[in-house]
């Protein structure tokens, strides 16, 4: 107990502090300067770049908000919108629900569960590009069983990329629900055994309300892959097919990143345009993750 | 003694932060060489002369496209550079990621002074960077003015240094096999033919008439690009279109039909299969023997006759390239379709002294003994006064049949609006009327060829 208090005093003493109050500025500046030069800067430049046209980002001309009428016009934009939000609500479903059951049935007292724990993570340890190519290879392996293709129609495509993600997202979700479900405090669980509660209601009313913190992170976490959701896109589709619908070009499996990237790439006229698209992207994602991370923070409770 | 120690690893962090970000900076001009096995070491020529004569002034920096060739410009730059001691950089940008790099250059100081600018696309956005060319040295020593690319005003904007010929490799040794000449295919009617007999005594001869016509993205520019410039060519000259067309027809896309149900027909390829089919496959098959018609270009003579790596090794002799027939009247006397992205610009925003190094460099390597004779061993076919006689068969395939008075098959694909989706467009629509060749299939392909033009012509302008 002396010991204690004797350490909170050293760390309390001026000849600590002091220099520390005064040295500060130093030690802080790199990590700050970096992040200023890595982050704050180009992000304040992208948004500077949206209302510009421009080839070179040095010769940008500021034309106002003709980029985000453009962007919110263009069809294409709008139907990645779309199919980003069908495919996150599937895959934060999806992958929620089978990695809590993975997790909860590993964490039953069985043989072999550190082997499974293992090798359900092990797909996150390959890039999304490689595996985006494999899957391709594989989907299209079975579907040529069936004298068909992946980017013969949107519906392959689409549960196509699914798969790939469910696949790969699971294995990392299911450690984090792992140590949730390990913190679940075993004499609340006795204690609802005892006035009776059958194992579901063990399950609902105990051992989830506890978890509701994994369940915010995880929850989080696949919200924002799905809508962040590039190289396996690319990769696996490039979203194709292409179909002409309204007079207008349409890439059926293409997630808003893509969109953004592609836009990018038809020309100097539209490099704005995507930067713009690229702006109310991450108003889009920040304003979900926010209202998700408010409305799942409220179900936590006090251990 | 501790406060200077704080203060010496403060400084160290600092340092340390701001070097990684030069090298942030430095990075993308080094990345793409790293990625080509045969580079040579990079070259640093501005430190090895520094007793270089005091007229050389400006310097060189050449942003190259082609990685095949880098290790020949890493050679003849520094063979100009220890005879003038003029410094020449030359940096390849990775295959595929030229506009990337590009933009990324152009945006910094120290900017390339000479880059490629490939088609009507890159002048229109890389105009203003773009030196007028009418009156230089290097211009003066060109025997064709037709691949050059021109601003609106008439001035040479890009200067096409060499061009490449494409069409239907044949492998003739196989065709004598199978009881044919070259001289057997003069027109489509009679190249079916020869392809459909082939193509049905298959099992017997051991090869089939043509590659798989693969539609995988490594392979589809054959056909959205390549084969797409038949019909393209022919509308384009009844109609007398010299610039980007705000619509197009169609009016020869039976043709391409027609070839295209040649190739999917007459092939071992199974046609249902061939959107994931791959180039390195089509080209294993022609390489090892297992068909007679190969549809590329020019440039394809490196890998089959030459590369180590590939080992195909085949004999230049039992090489040929034909026009792609299509059944156009008057086909007989068709040439290969020859044409450039490989242009020239010099970037007009350099200091003077650069643009001057820059030109005279060009006009050393177009005309000195070392500069010639690698662009005929690394690029075929040049359009200098100077120019050798390139060892590539497919080259002088196509200055013969320009020789004979054949017509040549421009590059009108050239124009395409939006090219990428463009094509990704037409190949979406080819695979799915090549799993199921039926007349409404053929229709997508059409409303892709034609519809998708207008809409990508209104998109790049919009």
């Amino acid at each position: 107990m002396r010991k204690k208090t004797r350490d909170g005093a050293a760390v309390n003493s001026r000849l600590i502090r002091r220099p520390i109050q005064r040295w500060f500025p130093v030690f802080v500046l790199p990590t700050f300067a970096c992040f200023f030069i890595g982050f704050i800067w180009p992000f304040l430049q992208g948004i500077y770049l949206s209302f510009c046209n421009f080839n070179v980002a040095k010769d940008a001309e500021w034309i106002g908000i003709q980029n985000y009428v453009k962007a919110l016009t263009d069809p294409g934009f709008g139907h990645a919108f779309w199919n980003t939000a069908a495919f996150a609500v599937v895959s934060i479903i999806l992958i929620n629900v089978i990695a809590f059951a993975v997790a909860y049935a590993l964490t039953r007292k069985m043989r072999g569960s550190n082997l499974f724990r293992t090798v359900f993570f092990m797909p996150n340890l390959i890039g999304g590009v490689v595996l985006g190519y494999i899957w391709s290879l594989i989907f299209d392996g079975i579907l040529k069983h069936y004298s068909t293709y992946l980017t013969a129609n949107a519906t392959y495509g689409f549960w196509g990329l699914v798969i790939l993600v469910a696949w790969q997202q699971i294995g990392y979700m299911m450690i984090i629900y792992i140590a949730g479900l390990q913190a679940v405090p075993e004499d609340m669980l006795e204690a609802a055994e005892i006035d009776g509660a059958n194992s579901w209601q063990k399950l609902f009313r105990v051992t989830i309300p506890n978890v509701m913190p994994a369940i915010t992170i995880c929850t989080f976490l696949t919200l924002t892959n799905s809508f962040k959701m590039f190289d396996q896109n690319l990769a696996l589709t490039e979203g194709m097919p292409q179909v002409i619908q309204d007079g207008a070009k349409i890439n059926m499996t293409e997630l808003l990143a893509l969109n953004i990237y592609s836009t990018y790439n038809i020309n100097k006229n539209w490099h704005g345009v995507a930067q713009a698209k690229a702006v109310i992207f991450f108003l889009l994602v920040a304003v979900l993750a926010i209202i998700q991370l408010t409305a799942t923070r409220r179900k936590e409770v006090q251990q | 003694m501790k406060k200077g120690l704080a203060i010496l690893l403060a400084a160290m962090m600092v340092l340390a932060c701001v070097g990684c970000n030069t090298n942030e900076a430095i990075d993308p001009t080094e990345a793409p060489v790293a990625g080509d096995p045969t580079t040579a070491p990079e070259e640093t020529p501005e430190a090895t002369n520094t007793e270089a004569p005091a007229t050389a002034s400006g310097s060189v920096y050449y942003l190259n496209f082609k990685p095949e060739a880098d290790a020949a410009w890493q050679e003849l730059a520094a063979t100009y550079t220890e005879q003038t001691g003029v410094p020449v950089k030359v940096v390849t940008a990775a295959s595929g990621t030229y506009s990337d790099t590009l933009n990324a250059q152009m945006g910094k100081d120290g900017a390339p002074t000479l880059f490629q600018c490939g088609n009507a696309q890159g002048l229109a956005d890389w105009n203003d960077y773009m030196l007028d060319l009418t009156d230089t040295a290097v211009y003066k020593e060109m025997t064709t003015d037709e691949y050059n690319l021109h601003d609106e005003t008439g001035a040479v904007k890009a200067i096409a240094y060499c061009y490449e010929s494409f069409g239907i490799i044949v492998n003739t040794a196989l065709l004598e096999q199978a009881g044919y000449t070259l001289d057997d295919i003069t027109n489509f009617e009679t190249l079916k033919a020869v392809a459909d007999d082939i193509h049905a005594r298959s099992a017997e001869l051991g090869f089939d008439a043509f590659t798989s016509a693969g539609l995988e993205g490594s392979s589809s520019w054959r056909y959205s690009g390549h084969l797409a410039n038949m019909p393209l060519f022919y509308e384009f000259r009844d109609d007398g279109v010299t610039e980007q067309p705000a619509t197009i027809k169609g009016t020869y896309l039976d043709n391409f039909r027609q070839v295209w149900d040649l190739y999917i027909t007459d092939s071992a390829a199974d046609p249902t299969s061939l959107s994931t089919a791959t180039g390195n496959e089509a080209e294993a098959e022609f390489g090892q023997g297992k068909a007679v018609f190969y549809q590329n270009g020019s440039w394809e003579y490196a890998n089959l006759v030459l590369s180590d790596d590939l080992g195909f090794k085949m004999n230049p002799e039992d090489l040929a390239m034909i026009p792609i027939y299509c059944g156009v009247e008057g086909e007989e006397t068709a040439g290969l379709c020859s044409g450039t992205e490989n242009c020239w610009a010099v970037n007009s925003q350099a200091s003077e002294e650069d643009i001057q190094a820059t030109l005279d460099f060009l006009y050393w390597v177009v005309t000195s003994d070392e500069g010639t004779q690698m662009l005929a061993d690394n690029l075929g076919a040049v359009s200098f006064k100077n120019a050798k006689v390139p060892s590539n068969v497919f080259c002088a395939d196509a200055q013969e049949y320009a020789a004979a008075g054949n017509y040549n098959v421009s590059w009108a694909f050239n124009h395409t609006p939006n090219v990428d989706s463009w094509r990704a467009g037409v190949v979406t629509a080819l695979a799915a009327y090549s799993a199921d060749p039926t007349d409404a299939n053929w229709e997508a392909v059409k409303t892709a060829f034609v519809d998708g033009w207008a809409i990508e012509y209104t998109a790049q302008n919009g």
